[in-house]
């Protein structure tokens, strides 16, 4: 049996790391090989797996089971998995593109559905792999090999997108805090259904600085609207006041602490966290990290069994040979 | 007094109708009260794309065609002797099949002007003498049925309804079919609409009596009971079979069955079935699109479950490049395609060998998998159950191709004793020093099926190219070569059954060979042309990746062979390739199984060259 007072050596694999120097999947992935052990779950019993992109080759990189997949299904494979074996502890490792282009419709679908799964969505807004073409998460206007005279498209809120998709864990944190990363991912284990982090990931190499804002010692303080539980959200220069039937960021100066909203992951209405994803736009002038929702949704996975359970228990064990025989037979002699 | 007794030894009745009209259920009996009365018979639905197309048209006729005999049938057979015309459209639709001197059965109230003119009769067909070489019974089903219902609180509309049961009651007297089991599936089926079975058992037994008394039949007929080997029987369509296929080798394998599926015509009905049958500890799961199906279903297999997914030829193009993922990562995996007219939505409730060449090669780079081709409905069960030795003995990706005719047809099963199915033994790798994924069972080739949960052999997978044993990402140019060979070779060693060659004298010289659905209508073929004098040898290939050993041999042995197939000459092609020989082929790809008398035909051409 394994040791369950295990090290984050323990979690690290023998392949040696190939992302570009300074790309922010380093940081990601110590973060992770940092925490797994905190999990007390035995190595066997975590898998992770991805898709195709820079970040989707996370998994070989940690001492687990792991599957680098076909680009855009990690939750289609992952959801198989996890269906067939609730015992484990499954992870998806996924790109902006991976997940909210080429597999848009696996990624909505598994959260609708709840299935077990810690959906890990790498979101650098650019396609890396490729070499820098841009992605759903891009913003509109966005120079790239691809769209030379900027891109047309309005991008993703993945956050929004999330929850439109009934998701019922949808966070944000940033990968270069290794503190908020591991808090986030310690929400996520602990609830039941899907989780989906988007983590802000900086690619020095096709989309160098797209998070400074939240990255930079002498911004960051500003921009990051803070949300934790049971207190008001807000940052070192603004906060979260109710307007009308929406949310509205002010300057902190201009209110009185008492009017800034108290955060409330749990709130079972999700028009409370989809008015916060909207707070912050693809400029970045203010963005709230945290957990957004974490509400309480039977599994897909534990329904599933449970029906299972449920109908041998009322009917028995299927018997084939009375299967085979079926309703209507005759005998020849 | 009743009515003289005829003999016959094998008859074949076409319903036909509106798609509205009830025709497949009214079809479905009559095979069920044929079949327990011990008749051999096969079975032919053929209905429309659309659910609701078009009253009274001919695009909106749907039939059904059973063909019963005392003794051993293997097609539908190519003319009916017997045809139920609901309507206008149902006649027209249906005459050009009908030989001379055949026995027609319409529903009289429904030829009116309006309906005539809406498929193109300018006079109608019961008065003009068209129909003068065919027996014709112009009975008033409607109307007949409507006044049998008066006493019931049901508005005309809801008692025409039940006019199938009273065409199947006059059926069911002409043949003397036993009554009891449709009254017993009717009561079942009604039985939370009292006044609906009153309406359907009324209708069913005045259609019964109106075969006994009126003048308008003179004779009733008899099949006798055809020589079947000895043991229990029931009737199967090639759909059920194959899901009971599927379910006897998870128990027989221990392993939790998963199908992930997206539901496509004509292929729901495993997915239907398999969903059915939870209590067998079934996982079912309707994914978001056939991507997600066979990942979900590759995912589960990755677990340790059989993973098994279930579509048609559009949902294949779709799983490709997934099914490219289980052929790199070497776990078992089964696709299930049943294959329809294409190319593109193309026919799709009806049958079609297409899809042959896109399950060999459709996929990027060399990435080979097993094919395997159901050969009738019942045999369906037996390929699936092979499907699943081979896909968990060897850890590869396999298809099984069924199509529209057979999983839809039916035919009587002989009910396997359950404990006479063999074991199939699955082995997942044990905890283990410096495990290594892809070291091969020398014999089978087959890399461990290393599932997570087990301590002590974590290790990552995936679609890049691995090194030999290791599984490490290798982009070395001899291992590239080594793997995509070794792929290859696991493939080719498959243990499979010997072609079994139908050649009685020894030494014909022409061979008639067939794969997959084309079975039936190639053995009665072959009868007619035996019995006419004709040498000529009979082989169907069920396993065509990889190809049995024998076959080489088999193809050498004939002067010719002739390849009848339902697409321009796929297997043709393979067979040219790899052994050189030249194969006639005769292609029709009308959406229907082939008729004896074209295969008679080809065959004649080649025996007499
Ligand atoms: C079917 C298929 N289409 C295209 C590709 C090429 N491809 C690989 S990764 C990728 C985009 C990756 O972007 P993202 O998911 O954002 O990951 P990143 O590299 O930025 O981490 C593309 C287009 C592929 N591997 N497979
Ligand atoms: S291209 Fe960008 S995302 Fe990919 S490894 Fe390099 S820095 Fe990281
Ligand atoms: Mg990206």
């Amino acid at each position: 049996m394994s040791d369950l007072t295990l090290t984050k050596k323990d979690f690290t694999s023998d392949q040696e790391v190939r992302w570009c120097p300074g790309c922010g999947d380093y940081s990601i992935l110590s973060t992770m090989q940092a925490y797994l052990p905190e999990l007390g779950i035995a190595r066997e019993n975590i898998v992770f797996i991805s898709g195709i992109g820079c970040s989707s080759r996370f998994p070989y990189y940690l001492n687990t089971f792991g599957m680098h997949s076909v680009h855009g299904r990690a939750p289609a494979i992952a959801s198989g998995l996890a269906i067939a074996r609730p015992d484990l502890t499954v992870f998806v490792i996924t790109g902006d593109g991976d997940a909210l282009s080429i597999g848009g419709n696996h990624l909505i679908h598994a959260l609708r559905r709840n299935v077990e799964l810690k959906i890990l969505l790498f979101n650098n807004r650019i396609y890396g792999l490729t070499k820098g073409q841009y992605s759903p998460t891009s913003e509109a206007g966005k120079i790239t090999k691809s769209t030379p005279l900027g891109s047309l498209d309005t991008p993703f809120n993945p956050i929004s997108l999330a929850l439109g998709a009934e998701a019922s864990f949808v966070a944000r944190t940033v990968d270069s805090d290794r503190k908020h990363l591991t808090e986030t991912l310690r929400a996520a284990t602990a609830h039941k259904g899907s989780a989906l982090i988007e983590i802000y990931q900086n690619c020095p190499i096709f989309n160098d600085g797209a998070f400074d804002a939240v990255k930079d010692s002498d911004t960051k303080e500003a921009t990051l609207l803070q949300m934790i539980d049971g207190q008001p959200i807000k940052s070192s220069k603004f906060g979260v006041i109710q307007k009308g039937a929406t949310f509205e960021v002010v300057e902190l100066s201009s209110v009185d602490e008492s009017q800034l909203v108290i955060h409330d992951s749990h709130n079972p209405d999700p028009s409370y966290a989809f008015a916060l994803s909207r707070l912050s736009g693809s400029e970045l002038t203010h963005v709230p990290v945290g957990v957004f929702r974490d509400v309480a949704r039977p599994g897909y996975s534990s329904l599933v069994h449970g029906q299972l359970d449920e109908i041998i228990k009322s009917q028995g064990k299927g018997d084939l040979s009375k299967l085979l025989s079926g309703n209507d037979t005759w005998v020849v002699a | 007094m009743s009515k003289p007794v005829v003999t016959l030894n094998s008859v074949v009745i076409r319903f036909a109708g509106d798609s509205g009209d009830g025709m497949q259920l009214t079809g479905d009996r009559f095979t069920m009260d044929t079949a327990s009365l011990g008749n051999d018979l096969i079975t032919l639905p053929n209905y429309p794309a659309e659910i609701r197309a078009p009253q009274g048209t001919l695009l909106g006729v749907s039939s059904f065609q059973l063909h019963f005999a005392d003794h051993h049938v293997r097609s539908p057979g190519d003319a009916p002797d017997v045809l139920v015309a609901m309507n206008p459209a149902a006649l027209k639709a249906n005459i050009k099949d009908m030989p001379r001197g055949a026995t027609i059965i319409v529903d009289k109230d429904e030829f009116i002007p309006r309906n005539l003119t809406k498929v193109g009769y300018e006079t109608n067909p019961l008065e003009d003498g068209s129909l003068d070489s065919f027996h014709v019974h112009a009975v008033p089903l409607t109307s007949m049925t409507v006044g049998a219902l008066s006493e019931l609180s049901l508005t005309r509309k809801e008692a025409e309804r039940s006019k199938n049961m009273f065409a199947l009651g006059i059926l069911t007297w002409m043949y003397h079919r036993p009554t009891e089991a449709t009254e017993k599936f009717l009561t079942a089926k009604f039985a939370n609409k009292p006044e609906i079975l009153q309406a359907n058992l009324l209708a069913y037994r005045t259609g019964w009596n109106y075969g006994e008394t009126t003048e308008d039949f003179a004779n009733s007929f008899e099949v006798a009971p055809t020589k079947m080997p000895a043991g229990k029987y029931r009737n199967i369509s090639g759909n059920a079979a194959l899901a009971l296929g599927l379910i006897a080798a998870g128990e027989k394998s221990g392993l939790q069955i998963f199908l992930g599926s997206y539901p496509i015509t004509p292929a729901s009905d495993i997915l239907h079935e398999l969903s059915k049958q939870k209590k067998f500890n079934i996982i079912t799961f309707q994914a978001e699109d056939e991507i997600a199906a066979v990942g979900a279903a590759l995912g589960a297999s990755y677990g340790g479950a059989l993973g098994i997914t279930s579509t048609s030829g559009p949902g294949v193009a779709l799983k490709s490049e997934m099914i490219g993922l289980g052929v790199m990562l070497e776990l078992p995996l089964i696709i299930i395609d049943v294959q329809r007219g294409g190319p593109s939505t193309g026919l799709p409730t009806k049958t079609e060998q297409a899809d042959l060449l896109q399950v060999m090669y459709g996929r990027n780079g060399e990435s080979p998998a097993v094919v395997l081709a159901c050969s009738t409905p019942s045999d369906s069960f037996e390929m699936a159950f092979e499907a699943v030795r081979i896909a968990t003995t060897y850890r590869v990706p396999v298809f099984l191709l069924s199509d529209g005719y057979i999983a839809n047809g039916s035919e009587p099963w002989r009910i396997p004793d359950e404990a006479s199915l063999p074991k199939i033994n699955v082995e997942f790798a044990k905890t283990q020093e410096d495990f290594l994924p892809y070291l091969r069972d020398p014999k089978t080739l087959a890399r461990p099926w290393a599932i997570p949960g087990t301590p002590g052999i974590e290790h990552r997978i995936g679609g890049i190219e691995k090194a030999d044993k290791t599984g490490a990402i290798s982009y070395d140019p001899a291992n590239h070569d080594f793997m995509v060979r070794t792929r290859q070779a696991k493939i080719d060693g498959i243990e499979i059954p010997d072609l079994i060659v139908d050649d009685p004298t020894g030494d014909a010289e022409v061979l008639i060979l067939g794969w997959g659905s084309s079975y039936g209508p190639i053995a009665t073929a072959v009868e007619v042309l035996r019995a006419n004098g004709e040498n000529i040898a009979h082989a169907q290939l069920r396993y065509i990746n990889p190809f049995p050993k024998n076959l080489g041999e088999i193809l050498n042995k004939y002067q010719r062979v002739l390849l009848p197939e339902m697409n321009l000459g796929q297997l043709g092609m393979m067979l040219r390739a790899k052994y050189l020989k030249d194969i006639v082929g005769f292609n029709v790809v009308r959406g229907l199984p082939f008729s004896t008398n074209e295969l008679v035909e080809a065959a004649m051409g080649v025996l007499h060259v």
